[in-house]
């Protein structure tokens, strides 16, 4: 044992300084930088601590309404994603023949190409003289380009689902490959029809997945700002935009880090409530 | 995987659903190959006609090149650094009994559930505390540390599968804790870290929230390609390039894949 003592710390210590460094330590500042008052001196001048910039931040309702906003939006996302999802993961666990390894790989793919470009591909497809406007045109369907397609909230749901589908569908298929068939066998056997079957039998153990598939979905989009830039416009703009807006063209850094401090207690209780919910689930198990 | 359930399902429907939804995932990556070889700047229907064009004219895109190998460098860099941590934290979690285990797994895996847009500005405003200045090295350092869960967790699966009682003979046999580590884990798990380099090595290098805060003067590729978009007559090229670049990480992500399943 004394000789694992100096191996433990000699791998325990990089790590450890290095997330305490670039990881803790930023945001440890950012929380104190959240306390300045204002922006008079230079960037490290001392300050008087105040809760100045969370007054301001709640005396103003649409910031709240803008995180509101964001977290139905995924809420709505992740929902979607879920439950299109679900099929597809079904399909991948139950499916007869070999090649279902294949299939997989098809589908996780482009959850593997650059995200940017993902998102870049929907702004040519739903602008004003992208793709689909232009096919409909060409094909005589409409006679001028339909506007409201891109610059959004809807373009920003939309993108988002497409993104995250194939990624939606790992943990659902984890759940469903755990399943028992011998208990299909015994639902059937008792008489149970397929339908029952499904509803009360696949769809309970699956629900670990589903959830895990919710959360994995709904925490990461509360905090999505690269979508809305690219296909939201200002009508389409998150409270991650407002965040970088902060911190970019406003270049109020003490009210920008005050914003991101919601965002990252709002984002850490959500994943308090996902470890309480999906744990109990398999603790019912 | 392939066990069939001893019921019957409407698997052909399932089926046809599953074909659907993989021709939508693909068409807008398609739509963007077609954008590569089509003669128009605009990609608008109807389409102008073929051409290599854009791959040709690629050679003397200088920015877009440079930007690219920019990118290349940083992934390079932070994902053996974060694999290198990665597996450090895989190892004293699988094979060290000590307090604040759950602690230090926490810590390493917090990086994939802080929201990006608040990592970025909290390292923006570490950096510009402490007077250092924008530049590759910055975007490395943020990537370093949100690629060091992938690598974590792959390592991670990979030890928590290799029996330990290995390294209980290697040491009976008077083997010192280090040595075994060398000699007994390390050959065992290179494959895993492999994996685990080059899934870090793809996040990194497709990475753009981050690297849109910390990217100084010279942009990564992900960087280059938005401050492009708003420039019609230069995206070609930039879809090009994006185009043969998607295939390489394609492949290298069937390799890592094709590495981890060899163990």
């Amino acid at each position: 044992m004394l000789d694992r003592r100096p191996t433990f710390w000699a791998l325990t210590l990089p790590p450890l300084v290095w997330l305490g460094a670039f990881f803790l330590t930023p945001l440890a500042m950012m929380a104190a930088f959240s306390t300045r008052p204002d922006l008079r001196g230079r960037l490290m001048d001392p300050w008087v601590p105040s809760l100045h910039q969370y007054e301001v931040l709640l005396s103003v309702p649409s910031y709240g309404r803008l995180l509101a906003i964001s977290a139905g939006l995924a809420f709505v996302v992740a929902l979607c994603a879920t439950v299109l999802a679900y099929p597809v993961a079904y399909y991948l666990a139950f499916r007869k023949g070999r090649r279902t390894g294949t299939l997989l790989i098809l589908l996780l793919l482009p959850f593997w190409t650059s995200y940017l470009l993902r998102v870049t591909a929907w702004k040519f497809i739903l602008g004003s003289s992208g793709v689909l406007n232009s096919l409909l045109l060409y094909l005589g369907w409409i006679r001028e380009p339909i506007e409201a397609l891109l610059y959004n909230r809807q373009a920003v749901a939309i993108t988002l689902v497409y993104v995250w589908i194939p990624f939606a569908a790992l943990p659902i298929l984890a759940a469903l490959q755990r399943l028992d068939p011998s208990l299909l066998e015994a639902a059937a056997d008792l008489g149970a029809p397929p339908v029952r079957r499904f509803l009360r039998i696949v769809l309970p153990l699956s629900l670990p997945g589903v959830l895990g598939t919710f959360f994995m979905v709904f925490i990461p989009t509360v905090g999505e700002y690269v979508t809305p830039l690219l296909v939201g416009g200002s009508r389409g703009s998150l409270y991650g935009n407002i965040i970088q807006d902060f911190f970019t063209k406003a270049a109020n850094w003490p009210f920008g880090s005050a914003l991101s401090m919601v965002m990252l207690v709002t984002t850490l209780a959500l994943l308090a409530v996902a470890v309480r919910v999906v744990d109990l689930r398999r603790f019912i198990e | 995987m392939t066990t069939a359930p001893p019921f019957r399902i409407r698997i052909p429907a399932l089926g046809i659903y599953y074909v659907g939804l993989i021709v939508l995932l693909y068409l807008p990556i398609a739509i963007l190959f077609l954008f590569a070889v089509n003669a128009g700047t605009v990609l608008a229907f109807p389409l102008k006609g073929f051409t290599f064009d854009w791959f040709l004219r690629l050679s003397e895109s200088t920015a877009v090149l440079k930007s690219a190998l920019n990118s290349l460098g940083v992934a390079a860099g932070s994902s053996l650094v974060a694999t290198l941590l990665g597996t450090m934290v895989a190892l004293v979690l699988t094979r060290s009994p000590f307090r604040g285990k759950a602690i230090l797994f926490g810590l390493s895996v917090l990086p994939l559930i802080v929201p990006f847009v608040v990592l970025g500005v909290a390292l923006l405003l570490l950096f510009r505390a402490f007077g250092i200045g924008l530049s590759l090295w910055t975007v490395a350092i943020g990537h370093s540390i949100v690629a060091l869960p992938y690598a974590l967790l792959i390592v991670t699966a990979r030890l928590a599968g290799f029996d330990p009682r290995l390294e209980e003979a290697a040491m009976d046999l008077g083997a010192s804790y280090p040595t075994t580590i060398r000699r007994i884990v390390l050959p065992n798990i290179v494959p895993a870290m492999a994996s685990a380099w080059l899934t870090a090595f793809t996040v990194s290098f497709d990475e753009f929230a981050l690297a849109l805060f910390l990217a100084g003067t010279s942009p990564t590729f992900p960087v280059y390609l938005f401050s492009q978009l708003r420039f019609a007559n230069r995206l070609p090229v930039m879809i090009a390039l994006a185009v043969l670049l998607t295939l390489a990480t394609l492949a290298l992500l069937l390799l890592a894949e094709r590495i981890r399943r060899v163990e």
